[in-house]
């Protein structure tokens, strides 16, 4: 279902037209309001009235998240502190936390644009939505929760963490929907499988799952294992929160970005150049309606491409295709970019071979080196090592057919690789820095 | 005629070998045979017990991959050349040889050799039909 349909379906020129309009007034506001883009823009040597087309975009500079760190805590509010009703932030496990805040009316543009991203994943009023994001300063729960409510469905505010009492909450109440992250979603049918409980008997049927990114062999795995349909929904908190950009349930392929407001660009991350139009590279963001934090050109490390093709849903927003990674997970392992997304492809593509999965980078000599460690199962066991040291051999000569790198696969006893309940970690990097 | 053996994927770090026999003690489960196969980074403990069902249910709780399989387990004729006298026959049928184990069976003091056979069924007719004894599972569990 569309749930807006005057501004999902607005032809291509109008939507343009709407965005251009948009930009100008947010590039006027940010350089009144915001010292930080005003000394910005005069560096580039460009005023807000110079930028005439979308084209002219690209000759504004970048946003990083350093300078989020830079200018911590408000330092990038567009409005004073007495408009903004709402401050999340994110973790900060590696420098200051990015904080972002939000007026009224972000808040009200926020709660529609996770109304439509519940409808085009096919939830609607009478669905009991299980929202396993994280509440708190994290901006999955709450940002999940209003759009939940808009559409009129129940809202169970779960949170993170307490996997039995999840699956508990999920029997006894009814969910139809779930949102969380994925490796959390396969995670939960795990503890149900150990608990005794058939997950297929719940009635889930959809699962909005995001949050990191996921490959295309674990949405078919999830869709199995859990018996629901799969839809990948986007957002970072420095761009909205969750609800940036979602598949819809017809076609689960890509993800619409709500371009009445945002602009998405596509970027080599190593030269900054814009990339033609459905080349993948990294995704760039303009806020075009925000109001409390506008960002102009967000970084966002992700990588992806924009799908032009109209989509049989009859959305005419523009999908960015699923995520493969970020520019800043990626690895340099003996000058190979590696993503960590492209190891779980390989293995999701083995037969038996679970997406738990660690990677463990090390330096011996002078020379990086990349142990994968994979999970024993009861499907992949053999009780002959040639078996098992064939499947090895397989999954090694995978990588390093796709790749080009070698490496050493390591095969563990099951759940020894740690579970999270939010988002995986997939890399521990021993090199000396 | 066969014997049923199960497989345990074991990581090769200290104390899980100890893990799999505790948890077994624990639940009154008696080991018969076993024998174990490593590499540098993993092993495959197999292990001959008097409660199959029990020490599968047993292990997988405790997190352990477990396999089932069907092995054979042939008495050794008590004399020099007793052993070479099964692997001939088996030879000059071309029966393949995935891995074999041996052990002492406590009543009659006689080696028995387990095998482990890509087409068990094959093995034990050649096998009876040269006059070798095939002991089955139940002698084995109770030992």
């Amino acid at each position: 279902m569309i749930w807006n349909d005057d501004f999902e379906t607005l032809p291509r020129e109008a939507i343009e037209s709407l965005q251009l309009r948009r930009l100008q007034q947010t590039l006027e506001r940010v350089y009144a309001t915001v010292p930080f883009y005003r000394k910005r823009f005069e560096k580039a040597g460009v005023k807000p009235n110079q930028v005439k087309s979308l084209a002219d975009l690209r000759r504004l500079p970048f946003t990083l998240k350093q300078d989020m760190r830079d200018n911590y805590p408000y330092g990038l509010f567009a409005v004073p502190l007495d408009q903004i009703v709402r401050i999340h932030a994110s973790s900060g496990t590696t420098g200051n936390p990015t904080v972002v805040g939000y007026t009224r009316r972000d808040l009200d543009n926020w709660t529609e644009m996770m109304a439509r991203s519940f409808a085009a994943a096919g939830a609607h009023r009478g669905d009991v939505i299980h929202n396993a994001y994280g509440y708190g300063l994290f901006t999955g729960g709450l940002g999940a929760h209003y759009g939940a409510e808009k559409i009129g469905a129940s809202v169970i505010p779960m949170s993170g963490g307490n996997t039995k009492k999840q699956l508990m909450i999920m029997q006894d109440f009814g969910s139809t929907v779930l949102t969380c992250t994925p490796s959390y979603c396969l995670y939960l049918a795990e503890v149900a499988a150990e608990e005794g409980i058939d997950i297929h008997s719940l009635k889930l049927e959809i699962g909005i799952l995001g949050a990191e990114p996921w490959s295309e062999k674990m949405r078919d795995e999830i869709q199995e294992k859990v018996g629901i349909k799969a839809i990948d929904i986007y957002g970072l908190s420095e761009i909205l929160g969750p609800g940036v950009g979602i598949e819809c349930i017809e076609a689960q392929a890509g993800l619409h970005i709500w371009e009445d407001h945002f602009i998405p660009e596509i970027i080599d991350p190593e030269t900054e150049a814009v990339l033609p139009l459905g080349e993948q590279g990294e995704l760039v963001i303009t806020t075009i309606t925000k109001e409390g934090i506008p960002m102009i050109r967000y970084r966002t490390r992700d990588i992806t491409r924009i799908i032009a093709e109209p989509c049989v849903c009859g959305r005419t927003h523009r999908r960015l295709e699923r995520m493969s990674g970020r520019s800043d997970d990626m690895l340099i392992i003996r000058g190979v970019n590696v993503f960590p997304s492209q190891i779980e492809s390989v293995l999701m593509n083995i037969d038996g071979v679970e997406p738990h999965y660690l990677l463990i980078v090390d330096r011996e000599e002078n020379l990086d080196t990349l142990e994968v460690q994979v999970e024993v199962n009861e499907r992949t066991f053999s009780d002959e090592i040639k078996v098992l040291q064939q499947m090895s051999r397989t999954i090694q000569e995978a990588i390093k057919e796709m790749l080009g790198i070698s490496c050493r696969v390591r095969l563990v006893e099951p759940k020894t690789i740690t579970r999270s309940e939010g988002k995986a970690r997939r890399v521990i990097d021993n090199r000396p820095k | 005629m066969k014997v049923t053996q199960i497989s345990i994927f074991i990581e090769n770090k200290s104390g899980r070998l100890a893990e799999v026999s505790r948890v077994l003690g624990e639940k009154g489960v008696n080991i018969r045979a076993l024998s174990l196969a490593d590499t540098s980074d993993f092993g495959i403990l197999r292990l001959i017990v008097d409660n199959t069902d029990l020490a599968k249910a047993t292990l997988k709780e405790c997190g352990f991959t477990v396999s089932k399989t069907e092995v054979v387990a042939v008495e050794v004729p008590d004399r020099p050349g007793g052993l070479a006298s099964i692997l001939d026959i088996l030879d000059k049928a071309s029966v393949n040889v995935e891995y074999m184990y041996a052990f002492v069976e406590r009543s009659a003091g006689n080696a028995v050799i387990i095998f482990r056979f890509d087409n068990v069924d094959d093995a034990i007719r050649i096998l009876q039909e040269k006059g070798m004894t095939i002991l089955p599972g139940e002698r084995i569990y109770g030992i």
